[in-house]
């Protein structure tokens, strides 16, 4: 079953497993609050909307606080988003339902998605992987595009890689393994690196290409 | 930040005793030989230091039969038994790079007084 949870990217730093020193991104995540359930009847298709991080009463206004209001959650949250909620088997999906760390355990393979740290006006050679020109003996062609193609057609074809803004996109990294789940202090560590930059949103899923160990 | 030190801190060493780049050391590295463990003593000069907290390392420059072996250890590792401070050595830079092409007698290091 497909599960998610909202985190903050906290930073990085190292762990030690079995003698081993393993890279890890602290993900704070959770906890989340069910806001809102959509349903086929009244929204056309079936979600869950969840909250994530608490938001100042004074800056929130009083049709978001009627959105909390209906899910009896108290305290307004900054962070709305549609995720897929897992439900066990003894519980039944409610308004103002707790999302906690425990849905994910050690070992088990995750996908992160965030949106990825933003670069500004970059050349080919960054944005796309060009290769450079040479850059010396009066080449006179250094990091330059290139050709933009044929004169045959008249027009530059749509979709050529040129520069131009590059980074801020929503990146998925997929298959991450979780190196360990503090639940007590709403901690997932992930082997590796994820997407965005410190205090970034990121959404914790399980894996949609391999399933845990 | 703070978050971070938590997590990381009940794998720091408090233990460590206080070396340099340009100290002798002897590192008593732990190594797994199929089920048996065994200790190995790593014996050098600090080439460097770098890093804070659990991802701290530093660089060990040993000559062994004439060939120059530089090894990496995270400081805080579970492998590394002990660490031995044998000489403290007299030096003006944090990083030893100008050892990498030096041998015998020009890889000396001085004394600290």
């Amino acid at each position: 079953m497909t599960k998610a949870i909202l985190g903050k990217k906290l930073g990085m730093t190292s762990i030690f497993q079995n003698g081993k020193m393993i890279p890890v991104t602290v993900i704070q995540a959770g906890p989340c609050y069910v806001t809102q359930i959509k349903s086929k009847e009244n929204d056309g298709y079936e979600g869950v909307q969840v909250g994530f991080l608490p938001r100042k009463k004074q800056r929130t206004n009083k049709p978001l606080m009627g959105h909390f209001a209906k899910a009896s959650i108290e305290s307004p949250l900054k962070i709305l988003k549609e995720i897929p909620v897992a439900v066990q088997e003894n519980q039944e999906l409610a308004l103002g339902m707790e999302i906690k760390t425990d849905i994910f355990e050690k070992g088990e393979i995750i996908d992160v998605t965030g949106t990825s740290k933003g670069k500004g006006f970059a050349g080919s050679i960054k944005r796309h992987g060009f290769s450079c020109g040479p850059m010396g003996h009066g080449s006179h062609f250094h990091r330059a595009n290139g050709s933009n193609g044929t004169i045959d057609p008249g027009h530059v074809f749509k979709g050529k890689k040129m520069p131009g803004r590059m980074g801020g996109n929503k990146v998925t990294v997929q298959n991450l393994e979780i190196a360990d789940v503090i639940i007590d202090m709403n901690i997932i560590l992930v082997k590796g690196a994820i997407p965005g930059s410190k205090k970034s949103i990121v959404t914790v899923k399980s894996a949609i290409k391999k399933q845990g160990r | 930040m703070d978050i971070i030190k938590a997590i990381t801190d009940e794998y720091l060493k408090s233990d460590l005793p206080e070396f340099r780049p340009g100290d002798t050391v002897k590192v008593h590295v732990k190594v797994v030989e199929g089920e048996k463990e065994r200790i190995q003593v790593y014996e050098g000069v600090v080439v460097k230091r770098q890093g804070k907290g659990a991802t701290e390392t530093f660089t060990v420059r040993r000559v062994a039969y004439g060939v120059v072996v530089e090894r990496t250890f995270p400081v805080h590792s579970p492998r590394i038994d002990k660490i031995e401070v044998i000489r403290f050595g007299r030096v003006r830079r944090a990083k030893l790079y100008y050892l990498k092409d030096r041998i015998g007698k020009a890889a000396r290091i001085k004394d600290k007084k």
